[in-house]
């Protein structure tokens, strides 16, 4: 059965090897100062105590007054995993980090996808490129500010029961 | 790019069938999602239906119905056969056996198929799971039909190995082709056949059971060469290795209901504030699902973890230098779903 670092236990392993990068942490979760997210999953990879090796999943979530780019750890080796978190974009300004792909190979296209949907730019990225939609799409569509298209609609409709959207009165 | 028939440069273009899944997800209840998680990987409804329940309940604290999750590892093992299937199918029309493999796997999962569409009515798109276990009890004639067509689905993979598995044009075709290493593979976060084609024992229904996997004895079936013969050749046995899992669910499936009822989980959900990750090992590879609860009936952040798409990333590393010839082969091996590519 994979055991799950506690996020206590882990942000006192990570404080151990780079003091100074934890913020908080709490349940499963340990969340990092962004500008020190390289080493932290550097010394997450190749130290001997976490041997996080694969990078099960990236992705990030909008909370309107900041981001936060979370990364799910895996450990074959030690059948373990982790949870780490790192906020960015703080006043929906300049949401940037630094990229993981130097790490782990595996964040390529899931830090390319991050871009294109969320919108955080993944500094030292190889390709950075939009992976789902086209250059030139205007925005960022999993932001919770982005209107889609059946919003646009109700919002110029005439009446403001916005039930003219299926054409059907 | 080719130089001749050498390939130089490959780039992959996403997004021609990029529905928009997740954002869709953050305007629909729980239970509506299940809809939408039935057309990422359209070959393995069943699988992407079992991980986003296994989300859903694991950020709810649901406690399952021991009938309902047997009939969702029977129904999934089933979808992983019928996924491993089409995959050696296609993988064999690329390599230009027009029609015969394609045609005999296709007529198996046909037959899956029909079993799905005794147990919730629906072929591809099934939405059989609900928050729990699943809606609807198996039928009394289902238990006769599947005992009769697991006898045919080892029959049929009987048949396809007796003239594949040692075929001369299949091996000179797929073996030393678009070899990778283990660590390569583990860096860039591939997992499932793949991973397993080149020696490295990680299946997550071994490794991190969920549901009744740990009541389940099975073997994962390693091979060491990480070529694409290799991963054609995991895929069968692990088909094979369904089988026998889905016999053992037989076994050991009780009387019961089929999900909680109403009055423990009410029809609209409303899991507390929090973030959860389940991953399963789907038919590619490790699935994941990311959701984020705001307390409201719809998920705040819904999140997968497409293994078609990460599977990709090593393409260039796979294809560049090889032959043209070898990059339809190499396309078929990887076994990707644009469907869960693109979500």
């Amino acid at each position: 059965m994979t055991t799950v670092w506690s996020g206590n236990a882990l942000a006192e392993a990570i404080e151990a090897f780079a003091p100074g990068s934890v913020e908080s942490s709490a349940g499963i979760d340990v969340w990092v100062k962004a500008e020190s997210i390289s080493s932290v999953c550097e010394g997450l990879k190749s130290r001997s105590e976490f041997k996080f090796d694969l990078l099960s999943s990236l992705t990030a979530v909008d909370y309107i007054d900041h981001f936060e780019v979370v990364y799910h750890l895996t450990s074959l080796p030690m059948n373990s995993s982790a949870v780490v978190k790192a906020r960015v974009g703080f006043g929906r300004k300049e949401a940037s980090i630094s990229s993981v792909v130097p790490i782990w190979r595996g964040a390529d296209y899931q830090e390319r996808e991050v871009w294109d949907l969320m919108g955080i730019r993944f500094d030292g990225h190889p390709n950075h490129k939009r992976i789902m939609l086209w250059e030139g799409f205007p925005g960022h569509p999993l932001r919770k500010d982005y209107v889609t298209y059946d919003q646009s609609i109700a919002a110029a409709a005439p009446d403001d029961s916005g039930a003219s959207v299926d054409g059907g009165e | 790019m080719f130089d001749g028939e050498q390939v130089v440069d490959v780039e992959p273009v996403f997004g021609y069938l990029h529905r928009g899944s997740e954002k869709l997800a953050e305007e629909r209840t729980y239970t509506q999602i299940v809809t939408l998680t039935d057309r990422m990987d359209y070959v393995s409804s069943m699988l992407n239906n079992q991980g986003y329940m296994l989300a859903v309940e694991k950020l709810a604290e649901i406690e399952p119905s021991p009938r309902g999750v047997w009939l969702r590892m029977i129904a999934s093992e089933l979808q992983r056969i019928a996924s491993h299937l089409v995959a050696t199918g296609f993988l064999l029309q690329d390599l230009g056996a027009l029609g015969t493999p394609l045609i005999y796997a296709m007529r198996e999962r046909e037959n899956i198929l029909d079993l799905f569409e005794m147990l919730c009515g629906a072929r591809i798109t099934n939405s059989y799971l609900r928050p729990g276990g699943v809606f609807m009890d198996a039928p009394a004639e289902f238990w006769p039909a599947l005992d009769r067509g697991l006898d045919d689905i080892v029959q049929t993979i009987d048949e396809l190995e007796e003239y594949l598995s040692g075929n001369e044009i299949v091996f000179s075709r797929t073996k030393g082709t678009a070899v990778l290493s283990p660590e390569l593979l583990i860096n860039a976060s591939i997992t499932g056949p793949m991973l397993r084609a080149s020696g490295v024992d990680w299946d997550l229904r071994h490794r991190a059971p969920y549901d009744y996997y740990d009541r389940i004895t099975f073997e994962r079936k390693l091979h060491t060469a990480s070529d694409n013969y290799a991963r054609y050749w995991v895929r069968v046995q692990e088909a094979r290795e369904s089988v026998k899992i889905i016999k053992q669910c037989i076994e050991q499936i009780e009387p019961g209901p089929v999900r909680p009822s109403f009055d423990v989980v009410p029809r609209l959900l409303r899991p507390p504030v929090g973030d959860a990750y389940v991953a399963i090992e789907g038919s590619k590879g490790e699935l994941g699902f990311y959701l984020v609860s705001d307390g409201g009936i719809s998920p705040y952040r819904m999140h997968v973890r497409a293994s078609s798409l990460i599977n990709l990333t090593l393409l260039r590393d796979m294809l560049i230098g090889g032959q043209f010839g070898d990059l339809f082969v190499t396309f078929g091996s990887v076994d990707l779903n644009m469907g869960e590519v693109d979500r």
